[in-house]
């Protein structure tokens, strides 16, 4: 036993049980900066069960305290902006950033209006992106399973 | 009753909806004594940025401001423009139109029987209506490309044509969306644990209704009768003819059934319109330049009136497009019928009209007077400075 913590491998073991239940279950939380609803009715839709992300243990979370992954979509408005920032502050380390649809990636057609401020990369850092207006849930899922995939290999995406 | 009070702030990100929207709700106990709702998270400013657009490139804008009820905003738009144009679409192109309207009325239904369930706290409900949604999304892309946001509008037509094997799937879709249907109605008006939640909840009388000015199923299960698609029939909808359902109770259980049995109506609608499809062409030649002049177009949306201002002045592009939506004229009446009820009760009132926040953000001001009154950009941005101000 003595060994077994001097050598390090204690907190080996450590990374190695937080790894496996984070890709296993990875909880998400959805928010919506401003968007037309579209991705975040497919969003929903991959949830349910002809899609049924809830096989990968993949969960919708209503508290950002709960949550792995952010799962973001529309532009960023001015009004919503410090929300999304707030929001992905309380998220607790280590935290990933999918962003859905392409107001998300860049403001789609909502670009330049008085009121956007930008994609969501613009205010807080993003990991996956998931183009389509709206994407298919095949897409949404695919982001997400690359997400995971990523995350194996130990890199960040 | 106590004279203390507790203030409980929800929102914008909640777990309850999946659109931004800020509630303040003061109670008292369990029992809630005011609310106030904060709009606005989701404004982005579309009716500005319209008018820096063309006339074919707003029709894309247009139809992204409410991803749920996406044909409707391009319909009354296309429909507006086509009016100021002098241009009407071939008779096919209107009930192409029609057709995927019904269409996405269902899906609209069936996502809030499902999204209504699940703030009832039965989510098998929902997961059943959001597996039978899947039958009409998949007739809406076999029919137009894509699953939400179809644009099958075009200035002057549309873009799609009924073939016989989207024909098939569009009937044999119906067949089973029916039978479910007629479940669902024996679930929400049969299971007890669930009118618990329902019946005698959130009553909104049709006075009230008349007074705070709500349209759609929600003003229909509160005994008003008003639809656009009968009172000022648009596209197709004279040759087509649609029953208006009504409830009188006014509970949110009427709310329920409102709905469903209106999606029973548009299932006939359907199978009526495919049956006598026109021939002839999907569209018609359209102007780059619309002639000067304003006009509206109103149009029944899934979760009512949807109203469209269009002004023209003479060039390629819009000089000013307004646009009211449903859910603003409805979102009154939660903030009115909130007090004495239990908080617990709260998701369920709100979602009890169906809202859409992403078409409802934007500035409104309600006037008494029967002045007319014009606000300059400078008093626009006093009010809105003085506004942040007061929130702090
Ligand atoms: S990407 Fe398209 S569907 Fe998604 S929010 Fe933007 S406009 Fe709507």
């Amino acid at each position: 036993m003595d060994t077994f913590l001097k050598e390090g491998r204690w907190s080996q073991a450590l990374e190695q049980i937080k790894l496996w239940a984070r890709l296993n279950s990875p909880w998400v939380i959805h928010f919506n900066s401003g968007s037309c609803n579209g991705c975040d009715i497919e969003i929903l839709a991959t949830l349910t069960p002809y899609y049924d992300v809830e096989r990968f243990g993949i969960k919708l979370r209503g508290s950002p305290r709960h949550a792995d992954v952010l799962i973001c979509t529309g532009p960023v408005t001015r009004q919503a902006r410090d929300r999304l920032r707030r929001i992905y502050e309380q998220m607790p380390d280590p935290k990933f950033v999918i962003a859905v649809g392409s107001c998300a990636l860049s403001g789609g057609v909502f670009d330049g209006c008085y009121n956007v401020v930008g994609p969501i990369d613009a205010v807080i850092p993003v990991d996956v992106y998931v183009p389509g207006c709206p994407p298919r849930p095949e897409a949404i899922i695919d982001g997400v399973v690359q997400l995971l995939g990523k995350l194996q290999q130990g890199a960040r995406p | 009753m106590s004279k203390e009070q507790f203030t409980i702030p929800i929102g914008p990100q909640h777990p309850a909806l999946k659109e931004p929207g800020h509630f303040t709700l003061t109670v008292d106990g369990e029992v809630v004594t005011g609310a106030s709702v904060r709009l606005g998270y989701a404004h982005r400013g579309i009716e500005k940025a319209v008018e820096s657009r063309n006339w074919v490139q707003d029709l894309y804008l247009l139809e992204r401001i409410c991803g749920i009820c996406s044909h409707i905003h391009a319909t009354a738009y296309c429909l507006g423009v086509e009016k100021l144009a002098g241009v009407t679409a071939p008779p096919r192109a209107q009930a192409i139109r029609v057709l995927v309207a019904e269409l996405e009325r269902i899906h609209s239904h069936l996502l809030w029987l499902g999204v209504a369930a699940h703030q009832a706290g039965f989510d098998t409900l929902f997961m059943y209506s959001w597996r039978d949604r899947e039958t009409v999304m998949e007739v809406l892309e076999q029919l137009t490309g894509n699953r939400v946001n179809y644009s099958a509008n075009l200035l002057g037509g549309v873009k799609f044509d009924v073939d016989t094997r989207v024909l098939e799937t569009i009937l044999s879709g119906l067949d089973f969306l029916e039978t479910r249907t007629h479940h669902y109605l024996d679930i929400v008006s049969g299971d007890r644990i669930f009118l618990q939640r329902t019946r005698g909840i959130g009553m909104m009388t049709s006075e009230q209704a008349e007074r705070l000015g709500v349209t759609g199923p929600t003003a229909r299960a509160s005994g008003v009768r008003r639809d656009i698609r009968v009172d000022a029939p648009y596209a197709a909808y004279d040759r087509y003819p649609i029953q208006v359902v009504v409830e009188t109770t006014g509970d949110l259980e009427a709310r329920f059934i409102v709905r469903l049995k209106e999606l029973l109506e548009t299932y006939h609608l359907i199978r009526t319109l495919l049956d006598g499809l026109p021939e002839g062409d999907l569209k018609t030649r359209m102007p780059r330049r619309i002639a000067a002049g304003e006009t509206i177009s109103r149009v029944e949306a899934p979760r009512g009136e949807l109203f469209y201002f269009i002004k023209s002045d003479g060039g390629d592009q819009p000089a000013r497009i307004k646009v009211r939506t449903p859910t603003l004229s409805n979102m009154a009446s939660v903030t009115q019928l909130a007090v004495g009820h239990q908080l617990a009760d709260m998701p369920m009132l709100l979602t009890g009209i169906d809202p859409c926040f992403s078409c409802n953000d934007r500035l409104t001001t309600v006037q008494t007077s029967g002045e007319s009154e014009t606000w300059t950009w400078e008093k626009l941005r006093q009010y809105g400075i003085a506004s942040y101000r007061e929130r702090g």
